[in-house]
């Protein structure tokens, strides 16, 4: 893991679609439809660079949760590929399912986090199961819930900490055995704006140290303010996918510019309510 | 190592945070295995005493055909001189033809005589000893077994080539009676062993039911299948090695307690340890039957319940 990981930093830095190389994610012509006939992917290609930081938009529905399941093999592809580093993901057989989950962390709305364990066994379950040694759990540990900003409540239960501390508590999880790829399934969801922006420069953080992230979320000035490459799925398809862009298409089009350019606001990151955020991630 | 430690750790916490079901599930093997350690034993001491029965309860002799009135009638007066035996009885060749109906239908055994043309059933006597066990002192007074080694028979009208033979219709009743106790307790016992299985395998759904949460991370952290299945399927042994040790324990004392001092009483008792299992065989069957059981319950239910 941590040897793949310094491999891609040196080789794919500075992270970008356009700079080469096999992309982490690459979705080709992706269809699903649900037992049912409820149709949530429709053709849908994607290609998602190494280190890349990007943004998953759409509305309630849109099949960003289902492609997200996808990228982990919870769900199949009715019809085609789907690729992480390369490999055909929809191939890999039932036992080879555990390994690529090892190569992505995973963040919910939702923490899943085990209530009766402490902040610290929480992050250590993740490498237990997987059957790290006991000196690795020892090291990665506290080194990621230092790197996560909670070194100082390790013995915590989940119930006593905050949404905003509960959700670090998830990252690091996810985060813990360095995965080249974290998917957020709107990990901010569920958190209140300023505890949002803490979240998110966590797992910029994340991204810069080579880690591709891909985030789902609702949070419109989130999105806004971080000006990063955003696709927008909307009833199934790819609608937008822009380098650089905001949550919907107006806030990132000449007119969109020109407005918040107008009011103040805009993709530099001089935006009065967000600045100190983007500030702090760059 | 560390998988070991961590996969016996995980069986615990979910057996202690399921505290009733588990307990249910250990409470009900306990009743299975004493059930199944008091029944094995009676089960063999019912086909034992069966057997016994069987060759014991009457013994006949008959008498070659050319056997005149005077002789039959001395002979009668010489059985009933032997030591131990309460009765005598006489039967002549239609008595015996109607004996053989009632044991086989009057079709059939119709259809045997028409072949042979005559009745070629003998007459007999039928002897009956004060206690079944005695029976075999009692032949071996009629037709002690002479030095060539055949039976020497003490009147020359007894059947030499094979001076006794045993109905079987009485016998036959005690063989039903016990086939059927015997079908009752395999039903019973069977649907015990089900039980058990049922609700070891209903603790450990209600236990993946409780640890949905630990299981949904655990895949999505990329744990591998068995990796998630060990700590239910020792959750699963452990309430089968527990409920059997319990059992045994309970038997152990029913035993030094109970029967043992029977066993000097009652010659019922002291027969059957020569007929059945001894104890710690006994104590080795029950106690795998109980650990294989719940693993089965568990695995069953794993294979049917948790999704990975």
């Amino acid at each position: 893991m941590a040897r793949s990981r310094k491999r891609k930093q040196a080789e794919e830095q500075p992270p970008s679609r356009r700079k080469g190389g096999a992309p982490i994610i690459e979705l080709r012509d992706v269809t699903k439809v649900y037992p049912g006939g409820h149709m949530a992917l429709d053709r849908v290609s994607l290609a998602i660079g190494r280190g890349e930081f990007v943004f998953l938009v759409g509305p309630t529905g849109c099949g960003k949760s289902t492609l997200i399941k996808m990228l982990i093999r919870e769900l199949s592809a009715t019809e085609g590929s789907v690729k992480i580093a390369g490999r055909d993901i929809g191939a890999l057989s039932e036992k080879k399912i555990p390994q690529l989950r090892r190569n992505i962390g995973t963040v919910f709305q939702d923490f899943k986090l085990l209530p009766d364990r402490t902040v610290y066994d929480n992050v250590a379950y993740a490498l237990q199961v997987i059957g790290a040694s006991r000196a690795e759990i020892r090291e990665q540990v506290p080194q990621t819930l230092r790197l996560v900003g909670l070194s100082t409540k390790l013995n915590s239960y989940p119930d006593q900490l905050s949404g905003g501390e509960q959700q670090r508590v998830s990252v690091a999880r996810a985060f813990v055995n360095h995965p080249p790829l974290l998917l957020a399934d709107e990990p901010s969801g569920n958190l209140d704006p300023v505890t949002s922006i803490g979240v998110m420069q966590l797992l910029y953080r994340i991204n810069k140290t080579g880690t591709t992230v891909v985030v789902v979320t609702h949070d419109r000035e989130m999105v806004d303010s971080m000006q990063r490459r955003v696709v927008e799925l909307y009833e199934g398809r790819v609608v937008r996918d822009e380098v650089s862009g905001g949550y919907t298409e107006e806030s990132t089009t000449e007119f969109g510019l020109r407005m918040q350019a107008e009011m103040g606001v805009g993709p530099e990151g001089q935006t009065h309510t967000n600045g100190h955020g983007h500030e702090g991630l760059v | 190592m560390g998988r070991i430690v961590f996969f016996i750790q995980e069986a615990f916490r979910a057996l202690r945070r399921n505290g009733a079901p588990s307990l249910a599930a250990i409470v009900t093997t306990v009743v299975t295995v004493i059930l199944l350690g008091v029944l094995i034993p009676v089960f063999q001491t019912a086909q034992g005493k069966s057997e016994q029965i069987d060759s014991s309860l009457e013994v006949r002799v008959p008498v070659y055909d050319d056997a005149t009135g005077p002789e039959i009638a001395a002979l009668h007066k010489e059985l009933e001189a032997v030591p131990n035996v309460s009765s005598v009885r006489f039967i002549n060749k239609a008595e015996a033809l109607a004996e053989l109906e009632k044991s086989l239908g009057k079709e059939k055994s119709e259809e045997l005589l028409v072949q042979v043309n005559s009745n070629p059933l003998p007459r007999n006597f039928a002897l009956k000893a004060d206690e079944a066990s005695e029976l075999e002192g009692i032949k071996e007074a009629i037709a002690p077994v002479g030095a060539n080694g055949k039976p020497q028979p003490i009147s020359p009208i007894i059947q030499r080539d094979k001076p006794f033979f045993e109905p079987q219709a009485g016998a036959k009743k005690i063989a039903e009676v016990t086939s059927a106790l015997k079908i009752v307790l395999t039903v019973i016992t069977v649907l015990l062993v089900i039980a058990s299985l049922m609700l070891v395998g209903n603790t450990i759904r209600l236990s993946i039911y409780t640890r949905r949460r630990e299981v949904e991370v655990m895949r999505l952290v990329g744990a591998t299948r068995w990796f998630i299945r060990w700590p239910f399927m020792i959750e699963g042994v452990v309430v089968g090695f527990v409920g059997g040790v319990l059992a045994i324990l309970i038997l152990w004392i029913g035993k030094i307690t109970i029967v043992d001092p029977l066993d000097d009483t009652f010659s019922f008792l002291a027969a059957q340890s020569n007929t059945t299992l001894s104890f710690p065989a006994l104590i080795a069957i029950l106690f795998s039957a109980a650990v294989l059981v719940s693993a089965i319950g568990s695995g069953v239910t794993l294979r049917r319940f948790l999704k990975v």
